[in-house]
């Protein structure tokens, strides 16, 4: 009985190892793949066309869906925070605490989210079909280097795209959290900017559009690196897709709280207390 | 033909050997010389390493140990980007012709032409890929349809069209005949020929199951077993030979013809 406990402690044991072992190296894996990627970004040959081609689908093609999930995102949190504030008899801070939620976390988390998700399974679905059916190969013997023709663009165009597509998110969540608070539930409108404009600095913005910067290049280095390095065939392509998908969106919920702490010690040291 | 000096010699590979775990020997010590502006078979049954001494030839995977020497230039002497240029010596056709399909027919074939010839003006790359689509016998009407609009032989022909864009020094087929029926295979076998006879000074090395094919249309064969070559020479050496694997296939290929 003894024997048998102490053996499954031993294969639960090994097996755990085996999945820390087996995360650690993934991450060592995607960091190499990332800095080979990095250090051809701006190599010759340049890529504009590529990187404006991937910049209209990571970017504009998200365009609708984000104008979509942010106003209704607006207009779900302005109404759960008035619910609780009405409570305390505090409704004039909707606005600005809205504001202040959409601007540094869910702005950048959600459209980190939506475009890994739409732009980040694709790109994954697109590289791994490119490697099972020999077109990398046919790169490789065109003497044409596939990390800068088919990854470095890619990364460039998410990092580009991503700050443009949050601010995007930012103004239509607050387009929402606006109707609702002024046209649905009667708050005034004058008090509701007010309280907004006294609220907000430049600075909450920047650090939702700094931290969406770093979640494209995050979600487009382990898409990329998934894609890349598909292999069996069909079955292959799924997998590497849904495996860079659930990674990034983990990835960017994870990286979220570290960068919320990074900032805030950053804030510290240049003084800002808001 | 009987090459003599080194430089008579397009891919020479002198004791390749490669193990991906370090235990198993894919190539056990290949020991190959293929003629420059031979038209080599490399035949041999699934398993015995045919892909991965192809792509040590292009420089895709490097040998555990032993040599491989292309065009007179040791590949392990060059770095990355030295190797990604030199591999412009080479065209290859796949075997799914893996072309680009989110290119048109032309576009696959300005491609290559896109990257490296970059002093040419847009006129002068779609003439020369004009050119070479006519040269595989691709009607202009296909030009502009997608790989997805094309039949299996179309695709072979702009294939073989896109790798000889650049003008290539070796042109590869890596299993070119693979899934095709007996009318596409003999249409893929003779435009290997014509493109080779149109070609003069162009070595080309074809990868193949297919030993009807392989007797007929090349002027070298190469055996490979069990990651060794058998047999390298004329297909009448593989006639005269004595050896029993040798022979049942040299049978099988006589039957089939």
């Amino acid at each position: 009985m003894i024997q048998k406990i102490a053996g499954g402690i031993d294969r639960f044991s090994a097996y755990v190892f085996g999945v820390i072992i087996g995360f650690i190296r993934e991450i060592g894996l995607v960091t190499i793949f990332a800095w080979q990627s990095v250090k051809l970004l701006f190599a010759k040959p340049s890529r504009y066309g590529e990187i404006l081609k991937h910049m209209d689908f990571i970017g504009n093609q998200s365009v609708g869906i984000i104008t979509l999930t942010s106003v209704f995102t607006g207009l779900a949190i302005s109404f759960q925070i008035y619910l609780g504030f009405k409570l305390v008899n505090a409704t004039d801070l909707v606005g600005p605490t809205v504001a202040l939620g959409i601007s540094r976390e869910l702005g950048p988390v959600l459209t980190g989210l939506i475009v890994a998700a739409r732009a980040g399974g694709a790109m994954a679905a697109r590289l791994g079909t490119m490697r099972v059916n020999e077109q990398m190969d046919a790169l490789d013997v065109m003497g044409v280097n596939t990390k800068q023709y088919l990854i470095a663009p890619r990364i460039i165009a998410a990092v580009i795209c991503m700050p443009l597509l949050t601010a995007l998110f930012d103004f239509m969540a607050m387009v929402g959290s606006w109707f609702l608070c002024t046209k649905l539930v009667g708050l005034d409108h004058a008090v509701f900017m007010e309280k907004i404009k006294n609220t907000v600095d430049a600075h909450h913005i920047y650090e939702g559009l700094i931290k969406s910067a770093i979640f494209g290049f995050m979600f487009s280095v382990i898409c990329t690196y998934k894609g890349f390095n598909t292999s069996g065939g069909a079955k292959g392509v799924g997998e590497a897709t849904n495996r860079g998908v659930v990674m990034s969106m983990v990835s960017i919920i994870i990286i979220d709280y570290f960068l919320m702490n990074i900032i805030r010690i950053v804030y510290l040291f240049l003084g800002i207390t808001k | 033909m009987t090459p003599k000096s080194q430089g008579d010699y397009a891919v020479v590979l002198q004791d390749v050997k490669k193990t991906f775990d370090g235990k198993e020997f894919i190539l056990k010590g290949i020991e190959l010389k293929i003629p420059k502006g031979s038209l080599t078979a490399i035949i041999g049954f699934s398993g015995t390493g045919k892909s991965v001494m192809l792509k040590h030839m292009l420089g895709l995977l490097k040998p555990t140990s032993g040599k491989v020497i292309v065009l007179d230039t040791d590949l392990a002497s060059m770095d990355d980007n030295t190797l990604t240029k030199f591999r412009c010596n080479f065209g290859v056709l796949f075997q799914s012709a893996a072309l680009f399909d989110d290119m048109s027919v032309l576009e696959n074939v300005c491609f290559p032409l896109e990257e490296h010839r970059r002093e040419l003006s847009p006129e002068d790359v779609k003439k020369i890929a004009l050119e070479k689509l006519k040269m595989v016998g691709l009607d202009t009407a296909h030009n502009n349809k997608l790989p997805s609009q094309i039949s299996g032989g179309m695709q072979k022909r702009t294939g073989l069209a896109r790798a000889l864009a650049l003008d290539p020094e070796i042109l590869i087929y890596d299993e070119p005949t693979t899934g095709l029926d007996p009318i596409l295979t003999e249409m893929v076998d003779n435009l290997i020929v014509e493109t080779h006879k149109a070609r003069p000074g162009t070595t080309s090395i074809m990868v193949s199951h297919d030993l009807h094919a392989a007797f007929r249309i090349a002027d070298f064969v190469v055996m490979l077993d069990a990651g060794k070559v058998l047999l390298a020479g004329t297909p009448d050496d593989f006639y005269k030979s004595d050896l029993e694997l040798v022979r049942r296939f040299v049978d099988k290929g006589i039957k089939h013809q």
